[in-house]
């Protein structure tokens, strides 16, 4: 695919309320940077997110999906994110098999005392999609800007 | 085995063990046997059959059967036992209601495969040593019994009845079948071939939503689907991405609880083959979480309603196989 040098991901960021979220707020005290197209969408918990908010963010127009949560045993909630790396690993498998770029889906845990960890992987998966271009093969042509 | 079956339940209906008997019915045609509910010895005289084309699972129909006054008889294949079995690990049914009796599986045939030879106005068939006679309207004609067998008894799993009150015929053993196969060629694909492959089959969804219905693990009251807030109820997709939200959806919310009974792809009036993304499911979970078979028994826990604290991360979909 042709790739745009100017193109400027749309990019979905799923994070938990107790960690990762505090985690993104550390960052930008900390005045680390990352990049603007990250729009953060603020979740009780990483185990919130339905697989359907997932394509529904990819079929309005995002080029990635990441999802961060508490690490493994830290959930606010004991469990939550343990049911989260299940549901999610199947998930992604199944757009893999579907043919969709796996560049595009990633999973991360970002606890409250990761600011630099939180602003270098957006920093990191905004460049990968930066290199896979537009989403085209999830995307719903209606809802294309032009 | 039809008449050892009326037989059979005739006797529970006459000593009141049962009072009604699900089961199959004669359609038009000698194919397009249907489910159906009988109550009397007369009905099933009539119209009761059992032969190689009633090949629906019945399991589903049980959910609200069971709720029923009074017991009813179900006649249930090794496939329909998963099912049947997996409904009650979910409180679906109420197994005290239900009088199983478990009959020989297939391999069932499909008719699509017999019109698809270019034999029309079937009106009956023959099995002789492994060649098909069907005499139709225009004459009597053959072809080999293995190339009309339905889709789901190719890859047959189980002869096993994993549950049942008495058995007609003899116990099978669990097979070890290849029905990973596929699957596993679509991942040796890169992800161009398998998106090509994925936009051929999706695009031709209509959206008649069959696969849902028939499906025996499908048993919610309120679907993700008829919600009027979505979009996308009750319309048929307008756009590739909600025939891929429709699959992607319809195949996670079976995963873990899917027997791999083969109905969605058996009833597609597209032929679809939806079965490769429930396999699809299964494979991962065998491969990730340990060798798992829905319905195989009441005790076990599904494995997207547990977990374990050494579970792989989603990124090794990401390492593994063809970019």
């Amino acid at each position: 695919m042709q790739v745009n040098n100017n193109f400027e991901p749309v990019i979905v960021a799923f994070c938990c309320n107790w960690c990762s979220y505090a985690g993104a707020d550390l960052s930008g005290t900390n005045r680390l940077n990352y990049p603007t197209n990250v729009k953060i969408i603020r979740v009780p918990c990483s185990c919130r997110v339905n697989p359907m908010f997932i394509l529904r963010a990819f079929q309005k127009g995002a080029d990635g999906v990441i999802i961060c949560g508490c690490h493994p045993g830290d959930c606010h909630y004991t469990s939550g994110n343990y049911f989260t790396r299940r549901r999610i690993t199947l998930l992604y498998s199944m757009l893999d098999f579907l043919g969709i770029e796996r560049n595009r889906t990633r999973l991360e845990w970002v606890s409250a005392a990761e600011g630099a960890k939180f602003a270098a992987t957006m920093q990191q998966f905004t460049e990968d999609v930066k290199k896979l271009g537009p989403n085209r093969r999830l995307e719903d042509l209606r809802c294309r800007k032009q | 085995m039809q008449e050892t079956m009326i037989k059979r339940a005739k006797e529970l209906l006459a000593d009141g063990t049962v009072s009604r008997v699900i089961g199959w019915k004669k359609g038009e045609f000698g194919y397009d046997s249907t489910p159906a509910v009988f109550e009397t010895a007369e009905e099933l005289d009539r119209d009761f059959v059992f032969d190689d084309f009633t090949a629906s699972n019945v399991s589903k129909y049980l959910v609200k059967e069971s709720r029923k006054d009074g017991k009813i008889l179900a006649f249930l294949k090794p496939c329909d036992t998963y099912s049947f079995n997996q409904l009650i690990k979910e409180h679906r049914v109420i197994r005290e209601n239900v009088y199983i009796i478990g009959i020989p599986g297939g391999p069932k045939l499909d008719v699509e495969k017999i019109k698809a030879k270019g034999i029309t106005g079937i009106l009956n068939k023959k099995n002789e040593n492994y060649t098909l006679k069907i005499e139709t309207l225009y004459g009597t004609e053959t072809m080999m019994f293995y190339e009309a067998i339905c889709g789901k008894c190719q890859d047959c799993k189980s002869k096993k009845h994993v549950i049942y009150d008495e058995l007609i015929g003899e116990d099978g053993d669990v097979l070890d079948s290849s029905r990973f196969d596929m699957v596993e060629k679509l991942e040796n694909m890169t992800a161009q071939e398998r998106f090509d492959f994925w936009r051929e089959q999706l695009s031709k969804c209509i959206r008649c939503n069959a696969c849902r219905n028939v499906c025996p693990a499908c048993t919610c009251e309120k679907c993700v689907f008829d919600n009027p807030k979505s979009g996308i109820e009750n319309k048929a997709p307008s756009d590739s991405f909600e025939e891929n939200m429709f699959h992607i959806i319809r195949a996670f919310h079976v995963a873990g609880r899917c027997t791999d009974c083969g109905e969605c792809s058996r009833v597609c009036p597209q032929n679809i083959p939806l079965h490769l993304l429930n396999r699809k499911f299964i494979k991962d979970i065998n491969e990730l979480y340990g060798e798992y078979q829905a319905g195989a028994d009441l005790t076990s826990k599904s494995p997207l309603t547990d977990y374990d604290t050494n579970d792989c991360e989603p990124s090794i979909v990401h390492e593994r196989g063809v970019e």
